[in-house]
């Protein structure tokens, strides 16, 4: 019977946390946002409960400035939000980039700009994930499409954000977010944890933003002795402030690269029948989801059609997308933006083939039977969904 | 989470011998603050104040956001923390929960703080989470030469306020006040031995402790406003714009005109946010 303790009908946002707990995250400061709150809630009932601290910060700017402080504290940490808090997030994102301190940032997409709508769907903030802050910065961006993903790419996320030393985004939607489906969770010790490293020299030798072999060095805690400087200006190994630029050229350069010259390490992808797919689907997160079910009926009619879905987002799957590119002849990238990973798969695809977009913003998510009609080569159609639903949902709007 | 350094009231002592060299890293002088600028008489009276609570460098947290006050960390050796501009408090609000033990020092100016900081400051202070917040008022924005803060007088000249500034502007002591600060005192660079001792009971509180110190930019400020650089005209109008809270009970409504007063204005005893916090995890947890 113990397996069935295992199993677990949760939404989306509930495995986030799960993941988050399992993974070792033992502080979270955030603000009240559609469609991630859930998320806050359970970790403001559990991490007490296990000796971990929340707190409720005055807003979302101040929410991802606190991880970084716990993280200095020498605790694992999170925040998640949803767009509008996603944009105010992004200065703080690029100070936890320069000074390579591990964090987790989840964002539950929702649609924009601005205030959108809150409570639908949307895959809108995959570039600003990428590009949201300013100046040149790695990144990395996990996109799950079901809640079982939603756990075990928590769990990666944090492990990927202490091995690299930096934060780390995993983007889903509101449907993700908030679908419940039957997950397992995994025993202690079933999945991997990776443990924040820490200095073994003496204080002081030791130098924060220190090169060795390709890595940088581990993050001392704040109070243990370690009595190291952090700045978001650009620092010599010994984490003080530079203005040589030799040195400014070098560390932008290192800070990219670390993600970069490990994108294979970091790239997870899901392949379904591209050996022979004369038709291919890139899609990732929700419309994933459609995708695949489009993909598998098809195939079922004798239509050689594959998917590439992408688990990391960022780096860019430019390798797999290349491959897949010179097999196919038309790549189809359903998204619910207009238009942003199409871009990224026609550069990667390096006019090997077609790309072809279906891209919605209605807030609804992209229905396997427009994906259907893409691969067939037929219109694909605005909106598939019965006229009642649509009216009731306008009365709950009114 | 470990338990909070004992900060109960005691009273101020000087400490013999004080050595600058124990607190200052090495090679990281000179600073970058201005001849005349009041940033390191304040720095010297911080240290001292330090050095008399007996706080181990180890279990002090420096944070503190963008600015000429915000150098400061980078200078001393302790945990430091050099953020955002306007974000030093949310940082140091994480460092304190994540690391209950450590005493968190933020090193602010007027516009940090009070300007683009203005919300965390304001809930730090509602939450008295144990935080010392030094606010250095020199009225205007140093490093990015010269623009009116919420502290620049009314009729006063800055690079964005050429014919002089009509916004109203913030008490930094007040808005602390009645956002909740448990400590709440002001001190000048001028006065520096009284600020040591300022400084000194700001640390030992237990909770959010501001201190607003008026400092001065003759660069700037003084050069804008005809005092033409004067560090010495400055520091005067430091000396004759405030009274010690002694002279201030002496003195009629009428003669406190115009001046600001000197010492703890606001002491007051409230729960601490991080003992707080080790209740709920002890009610969470069934305790």
């Amino acid at each position: 019977m113990k397996k069935d303790k295992q199993k677990k009908f949760m939404q989306g946002n509930e495995a986030c946390a799960e993941g988050a707990l399992y993974a070792g995250c033992r502080f979270y400061a955030g603000y009240p946002i559609t469609p991630s709150t859930e998320i806050m809630e359970i970790m403001a009932a559990r991490l007490p409960k296990i000796g971990g601290a929340f707190i409720q910060m005055e807003d979302e700017i101040a929410s991802v400035s606190a991880i970084v402080g716990a993280a200095l504290g020498g605790m694992k940490s999170m925040t998640a939000t949803s767009g509008p808090g996603f944009s105010l997030m992004q200065e703080g994102l690029g100070y936890a980039c320069m000074t390579e301190i591990p964090c987790v940032v989840v964002d539950v997409m929702r649609s924009g700009p601005s205030t959108g709508y809150p409570t639908g769907p949307s895959q809108s903030d995959v570039m600003q994930a990428k590009w949201g802050t300013h100046g040149d910065r790695p990144a990395i961006v996990l996109t799950p499409s079901s809640v079982q993903e939603v756990l075990y790419e928590t769990i990666r996320a944090f492990n990927l954000s202490e091995i690299y030393r930096t934060p780390v985004t995993i983007l889903y939607d509101e449907v993700i977010g908030h679908m419940r489906e039957a997950i397992v969770i995994p025993e202690l010790g079933e999945v991997e944890v990776v443990e924040r490293q820490k200095p073994s020299c003496p204080p002081s030798e030791y130098k924060p933003y220190e090169v060795k072999n390709g890595k940088v060095a581990p993050l001392a805690a704040y109070g243990e002795g370690y009595r190291f400087h952090v700045t978001g200006l650009y620092h010599a190994p010994d984490g003080f402030p530079s203005g040589n630029t030799k040195l400014i050229q070098e560390s932008n350069e290192r800070l990219v690269q670390k993600v970069e010259k490990n994108k294979e390490k970091i790239w997870k992808n899901e392949e379904l029948y591209l050996d022979d797919a004369e038709i291919g689907v890139f899609a990732y997160g929700v419309s994933a989801k459609s995708a695949k079910f489009a993909v598998k009926e098809l195939r079922s009619k004798g239509i050689k059609v594959g998917l590439l879905r992408p688990l990391t987002i960022w780096p860019f799957p430019d390798d797999a997308v290349e491959e897949m590119a010179k097999k196919v002849k038309t790549i189809i990238v359903p998204e619910m933006n207009l238009g942003q990973i199409a871009n990224e798969v026609q550069r990667a695809s390096k006019g090997q083939c077609e790309v072809k977009g279906i891209f919605r913003v209605d807030t609804d998510p992209i229905h396997p039977k427009q994906i259907m009609n893409a691969i067939l080569g037929k219109p694909v159609e605005a909106t598939i969904i019965p006229t009642e639903i649509m009216i009731e949902r306008d009365m709950q709007d009114g | 989470m470990a338990t909070q350094v004992a900060t109960k009231s005691v009273p101020y002592k000087e400490k013999a011998p004080f050595d600058y060299t124990s607190y200052i890293r090495k090679g990281k002088l000179p600073h970058i603050w201005c001849p005349g600028c009041g940033h390191g008489i304040v720095m010297k009276s911080l240290l001292r104040a330090i050095h008399a609570t007996g706080l181990p460098q180890d279990d002090i947290a420096m944070v503190s956001g963008i600015g000429c006050s915000s150098r400061t960390p980078g200078y001393l050796d302790f945990n430091t923390l050099h953020t955002l501009h306007g974000r030093a408090i949310a940082y140091a609000t994480g460092v304190k929960l994540a690391k209950p033990k450590l005493k968190v020092i933020i090193t602010t100016g007027d516009g940090d703080a009070l300007a683009i900081g203005g919300n965390h400051f304001i809930h730090a202070c509602r939450r008295n989470m144990d935080m010392v917040i030094l606010v250095y008022n020199n009225y205007i924005y140093g490093m990015t030469s010269g623009q009116s803060s919420p502290t620049t007088p009314q009729g006063m000249i800055a690079t964005t306020a050429k014919y002089g500034s009509i916004e109203p502007t913030f008490d930094t002591c007040n808005l602390a006040k009645a956002a909740g600060a448990t400590f709440v005192a002001r001190g000048t660079a001028y006065h520096c031995q009284e600020l040591e001792k300022t400084l000194y009971e700001a640390i030992m509180h237990k909770g959010t402790a501001v201190v607003d110190i008026l400092d001065s930019c003759p660069t700037y400020y003084g050069r804008f406003n005809k005092v033409k650089g004067n560090s010495e005209l400055m520091v005067i109008a430091e000396k004759e714009g405030t009274v010690s809270q002694v002279q201030a009970e002496k003195m009629t409504p009428e003669q406190l005109q115009g001046k600001l007063v000197r010492g703890v204005l606001h002491k007051t005893e409230r729960p601490e946010y991080c003992e707080e916090y080790e209740k709920l995890m002890a009610k969470a947890q069934g305790k």
